[in-house]
């Protein structure tokens, strides 16, 4: 008996533990951008753009950057969640229960998502270079949707997955075919959990910079063009931090204010929404 | 008693991969009446239910051979309508499965999904089969409500309402009243005897007193094998097997 309660008391102080390890990070990590970066805050960083002489440390903003990064994420997640749906669709309602065929893709998917996004970028590069293009936000979005695809794509079909059989069932034995299966009934099931998917892919296409490094460029711009290169946000923070001035080294502080707040922004507006999906939701 | 059948099963043979789920069976389904399949559990009941309309051959694996014909159409054949099939057959499962929906578009689904575009035909579809199934009173005011906040009871009648409503020949259920409390059972129970005068009714179930209840025609399974046959009475009251004696008695379950 006694044995037992120790067996317990153990695991739930593990678990205090590493519940209060990840809240310090966490604290921490904002603590920092925070106390570095709110001093470098001001309406010139999200108004403007970067003038001549941003990067000495002169006025100027980086609107450029927080513009483009909110064009490539949103077009990123936009495109990799109409090459997600098909598939797991497929994968949850046409193919047959239980298919080898789909094990086969899960694994794959499941491959994909723990390459680096370096790697990603690279292949972008690659096939940039070979097919003569310039970086531009197409390519950044195409590359950035490319590397949140899978993670995306696993993220629904697992939320698919939790679905019990017998709802499709009952949408085939009134007759619906795999399509209004699919798309009628077991997506509103899945709204919830497929909102929350969207959202997880979002954060990931806006913080990532590896990617975009080679396929998105940089620019002291607005995004005007599909075709033109733009600035992001991971970039902002890093090409700031890289030089030797200590007002620029703020500001990219501050940038990473503003892309954490993006971030939380919309982790809001989602939970938000998600409560309003989940009204019909079968238990 | 003479029998028109509206379903029939010849030579049916479901296999789970290597596992033989149904072995050789051939019945006649009587046309308007309730018949309950019983046997123990694991027997291939609800396989058997499941290959009425095809859903069986929806998971990997799965081989049926064999035929069943419904209308005279064999349903496994080579150019059947699968939708067409399962539209003359309305489900009811072991526990109540709302759609993800309101009260009304659950039942105005299956009209929808087969072309009724108009409010007013669906507005009076809704209200007809929600009254048949008696859960017209308890919804009537709220309608445009999550199916899933009724009690499991009220759930299982809106699927009763939600699988007439495509207007089906067969009704299916698989141990309908398992998941529901004694008066909810009952309350499926008195339906299904409204109802058989109009529709073939077919029901698996686990309890012996509720076949003797309901059925006119009793099916009895045993580990895959289909031992018994035939009109309610003759089969607890006179069964021909020594297997289903003991089955009836209880001494095997
Ligand atoms: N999806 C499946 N995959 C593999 N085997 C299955 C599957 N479904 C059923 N079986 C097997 O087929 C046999 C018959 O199962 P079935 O569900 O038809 O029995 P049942 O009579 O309905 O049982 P119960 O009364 O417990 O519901 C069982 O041995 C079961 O293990
Ligand atoms: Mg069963």
């Amino acid at each position: 008996m006694d044995l037992r309660k120790t067996e317990e008391n153990i695991f739930k102080g593990l678990m205090i533990a590493s519940t209060l390890a990840i809240a310090l990070c966490t604290g921490l990590i904002l603590v920092t951008i925070f106390v570095k970066g709110f001093s470098a805050l001001s309406i010139d960083m999200i108004t403007q753009t970067p003038k001549g002489g941003f990067y000495l440390g002169k006025e100027g903003g980086i609107l450029n950057a927080i513009a483009g990064s909110l064009y490539l994420a949103s077009g990123a997640t936009f495109l990799s969640f109409c090459m997600s749906m098909p598939v797991v669709v497929y994968m949850n309602v046409y193919a047959k229960r239980n298919s080898g065929f789909v094990s086969l893709v899960r694994f794959f998917l499941d491959i994909m998502s723990g390459i680096p996004s370096i790697v990603y970028g690279a292949f972008g590069f690659s096939i940039m270079l070979l097919l003569g293009l310039r970086a531009s936000l197409l390519l950044g979005i195409i590359s950035v949707a490319i590397l949140i695809f899978p993670l995306m794509c696993r993220a629904i079909d697992e939320i698919f997955k939790m679905i019990p059989d017998e709802l499709g069932d009952v949408s085939y034995s009134l007759g619906a075919t795999k399509f209004e299966t699919g798309f009628k009934v077991l997506v509103r099931q899945a709204m919830p959990g497929i909102s929350t998917a969207i959202l997880l892919s979002f954060g990931r296409a806006i913080g990532d910079a590896a990617t975009v490094l080679f396929t998105a460029g940089f620019t002291d711009s607005l995004p005007g063009s599909l075709l033109r290169p733009i600035a992001t946000l991971p970039l902002a923070v890093f090409f700031q931090l890289g030089t030797p001035v200590a007002e620029v080294k703020e500001r990219a502080y501050a940038s990473a204010l503003i892309l954490t707040i993006i971030v939380l922004a919309i982790s809001i507006i989602a939970r938000f929404l998600c409560r309003k999906f989940t009204v019909h939701i079968i238990k | 008693m003479d029998l028109k059948s509206h379903i029939s099963v010849k030579n049916l043979n479901v296999y789970y991969g290597a596992e033989h789920a149904l072995k050789n069976i051939n019945i006649d389904i009587p046309d308007r009446r309730i018949t309950a399949i019983i046997g123990p559990s694991g027997c291939g009941k609800s396989t058997l239910l499941k290959s009425f309309n095809r859903l069986v051959d929806s998971i990997e694996g799965v081989k049926v051979t064999g035929e069943v014909s419904v209308d005279g159409e064999n349903i496994y054949g080579p150019d059947v309508e699968i939708t067409h099939i399962r539209k003359k057959m309305g489900l009811l499962s072991q526990r109540p499965f709302p759609l993800p929906m309101s009260i009304y578009d659950n039942v105005a689904y299956g009209p929808r999904i087969h072309g009724t575009k108009n409010r007013k035909v669906l507005d009076e579809t809704v209200e007809k089969y929600l009254k048949i199934a008696h859960l017209w009173d308890e919804v009537k005011n709220r309608l445009n409500k999550p199916a899933s906040k009724l009690s499991i009871g009220q759930q299982q009648r809106l699927c009763l309402a939600r699988g007439l409503a495509v207007e089906p020949e067969i009704i299916l259920g698989d141990e309908p009243t398992s998941a529901l409390d004694p008066k909810s059972s009952r309350a499926i129970e008195e339906r299904f005897m409204e109802l058989k005068n109009d529709y073939t009714i077919v029901i698996v179930t686990h309890i012996l007193r509720q076949a003797k209840r309901l059925a006119d025609y009793v099916v009895f399974l045993y580990l895959g094998e289909l031992i018994e046959h035939g009109p309610a009475r003759e089969i607890f009251e006179n069964p021909k097997e020594e297997m289903t004696k003991e089955y009836i008695k209880g001494i095997i379950s």
